[in-house]
């Protein structure tokens, strides 16, 4: 087992003859994944290969899903086009529509996720501007180097990329079941929250690391769910107490307004939820290496 | 992207809310030259992004073009909360009968947009939110669907407008939506939107926020950004596409990863505890393609902030070959020469990591110092920033 993607999953990737896409399937099919076809209307009918696999192009993600039973999509499509592509991905049904594309305002964010929502929510969201989720040994559908870190039994889930790459790497002799990278703007679709909760149900994971950054109340809320929900242990890190009011640090999302959002607010409601948190990544790692010590 | 009240009202304007006339002052004389075009009684008002204005004296009625001099020598210059005003908004003076108060904004834990609407303006919202939460009306709104004046009708009735104004209420409402979908904004607020005496409901304020990941769409919205404002090294950065915030400490940064340069500040600040107080100079996210000319851009802004004493670069090698990295430092330093002066503490993890290093080693620069962790790194770099007084 594993959360939202397994050695089941059949991917495809919109996007996939740009630059970025060539790229990071090649990468997917590297670390194992099954790649079964690309999205991309002006190329429909070719054929790319990929050191051997040769993997077709769709004109839209139905044509695809029908011809290969795709269920899960990995979106590079640049940012004034992904709109138009999570609505399509969102139309033809697919289960999971990882969107990777970073800079998308924050309109057109809001109105794929409404879309998702009141077409009955059959599609998944993880994203925007996210490094995508990864079931080491498994699958990878995105961009976190598979390489970091084997399969275990701690589950991950960050707002950050690199942060998730550095907790990987902090954690790598135990391993993972699955890691997720779920974005820093403003409005995104996979949540804290969701994860948690998909971790909480998952057999292979024993222990959750949670990774949040200042801007918004979604730690706040991911606290108040594991008081009342996640039995699990949880080690959480949260980036920024430094950061001053008012200024944006890099993701759209991140930034401290008044006294809400700050990390030390999100470190105290944690903490109030039974979770350890650490001052530092190595912290915070060395928290969760206690605990995995301890689960033997 | 926070506006002026006067670019926000200029907004407003192109999308039919009710605004009164008026101009932006950058001198006494501009402000009298505009009081004498509108020829009555006028309000000067500071133009900074902050609130408080007025009780901090940034808003004087003047009742004659040469008061309105005064009025306006006297506030520019001045410093409301840390923001020097350097304009002046010169606009009727308005007799007030009610105020409201209504916004549009993001609502991030629910994934969509609200509308917050009181009968009840003029104070600062926060305050009003807290002391009569009961008085402010949350209504979600679809973004799809959208603010039709059916919508916009039901914001009315829940906000409890008078009657007499619900149907101009609601016609702004209408409108103030579709500057927010029409500017990409993530705030429209109107604080306070009153009745005048004669009835007639009109924007007295105005707050907006705007998308920057959506300036692709709004070429104008460029012509909104205050160069005059911007930190010169912030605005510097920005020409080169470098994501950097200044901040007033000594160890400067440079990272990969927005998540991971907000936790090397965190890192640094903590080593700084035990080295003399130092703090991070500075946010600064390479992003994935650290090539040599980035790093090179990179270390050259960091290098022209003088507090500058230690500079810590911490790349953890994900897409990024740490390689690349480490040729990009070898050859910034050749390219930046002497203008490199300060030491360079350098934690290099992840992909290609051992040839990273090994290039470190090799070019062994006199300045550059390798460490293997990030937080024995960020030590090294309180330090040095520390001993470099």
């Amino acid at each position: 087992m594993a959360i939202f993607l397994t050695e089941n999953s059949k991917v495809i990737v919109q996007g996939m003859t740009g630059s970025e896409g060539m790229k990071h399937t090649k990468r997917m099919l590297a670390s194992g994944t099954t790649i079964v076809g690309g999205v991309n209307p002006r190329k429909a009918g070719e054929k790319v290969d990929f050191d051997g696999t040769v993997v077709p192009v769709f004109g839209t993600v139905a044509e695809a899903m029908e011809a290969t039973g795709a269920d899960v999509t990995v979106v590079f499509v640049p940012p004034a086009f992904a709109k138009a592509a999570v609505f399509e991905a969102i139309d033809a049904g697919i289960g999971l529509a990882v969107v990777i594309t970073e800079g998308i305002p924050v309109h057109d964010t809001a109105a794929f996720w409404a879309h998702a929502v009141a077409t009955g929510n059959k599609t998944r969201i993880i994203g925007p501007n996210c490094p995508g989720v990864i079931s080491p040994g498994k699958s990878n559908a995105g961009i976190i180097p598979a390489d970091i870190s084997g399969s275990g039994r701690i589950g991950l889930v960050s707002k950050s990329g690199t942060l998730t790459y550095q907790m990987m790497y902090e954690l790598r002799e135990f391993g993972f079941s699955s890691a997720v990278g779920i974005g820093g703007d403003p409005i995104i679709g996979t949540t804290h929250i969701d994860a948690l909760q998909a971790f909480q149900d998952d057999p292979e994971t024993a222990a959750i690391v949670m990774i949040g950054e200042i801007g918004g109340d979604a730690e706040e809320r991911a606290a108040a769910y594991i008081a009342e929900h996640i039995t699990k242990p949880v080690v959480g890190y949260v980036a920024g107490f430094t950061a001053p009011e008012g200024k944006t640090m890099g993701h759209a999302g991140a930034i401290v307004s008044g006294s809400a959002g700050t990390a030390a607010a999100k470190k105290e409601a944690l903490e109030a939820a039974g979770v350890k948190v650490g001052k530092t990544p190595s912290e915070t790692a060395a928290l969760m290496r206690e605990i995995m010590t301890s689960l033997g | 992207m926070d506006l002026y009240e006067y670019q926000a009202k200029d907004l407003f304007a192109a999308h039919g809310v009710p605004v009164l006339p008026g101009s932006v002052a950058q001198t006494p004389d501009e402000a009298r030259a505009i009081a004498e075009q509108l020829g009555q009684t006028v309000v000067v008002k500071a133009q900074v992004k902050t609130g408080g204005r007025g009780k901090a004296g940034g808003v004087k009625l003047a009742e004659t073009p040469e008061e309105t001099k005064a009025k306006a020598e006297a506030i520019l210059g001045l410093d409301i909360k840390g923001h020097i005003t350097r304009r002046v908004l010169v606009t009727p003076a308005s007799d007030i009968a009610e105020e409201y108060y209504v916004s549009f904004l993001l609502d991030r834990a629910n994934r969509t947009f609200l509308a917050m609407a009181s009968a009840e303006g003029g104070m600062e919202i926060e305050q009003l939110a807290v002391e009569r939460p009961e008085a402010l009306a949350k209504i979600a709104v679809d973004p799809i669907n959208g603010v039709d004046l059916a919508k916009a009708k039901e914001i009315v009735a829940a906000g409890k407008f008078p009657a007499e104004v619900a149907d101009q209420v609601a016609e702004v409402l209408v409108q103030l939506w579709q500057t927010f979908v029409g500017e990409d904004a993530t705030l429209v607020e109107v604080n306070p939107l009153v009745r005048d005496p004669q009835g007639k409901v009109i924007a007295l304020d105005g707050k907006v926020t705007l998308d920057e990941n959506a300036s692709f769409r709004h070429p104008a919205h460029a012509e909104l950004v205050d160069k005059q404002a911007e930190d010169p090294l912030e605005a510097k950065a920005k020409e080169k596409h470098l994501n950097y915030v200044k901040l007033d400490g000594q160890v400067g940064i440079i990272g990969n990863g927005a998540g991971l340069v907000m936790s090397t500040l965190d890192v640094v600040a903590y080593a700084g505890e035990k080295h003399g107080g130092v703090k991070p100079a500075n946010f600064l996210d390479i992003g994935g393609g650290a090539s040599a000319e980035v790093m090179a851009n990179g270390l050259e802004i960091i290098l022209g902030d003088p507090d500058v004493r230690s500079v810590f670069v911490n790349v953890f090698g994900g897409i990024t070959a740490c390689d690349a990295v480490a040729n990009g430092i070898v050859q910034a330093l050749q390219i930046l020469g002497d203008e490199a002066s300060k030491p360079l503490v350098v934690r290099l993890d992840g992909n290609n990591v051992v040839e990273g290093r090994r290039i470190l080693a090799e070019a062994n620069h006199p300045l550059v110092t390798v460490v293997d962790t990030m937080d024995n790194a960020a030590d090294k770099a309180a330090e040095l920033a520390n001993a470099g007084v």
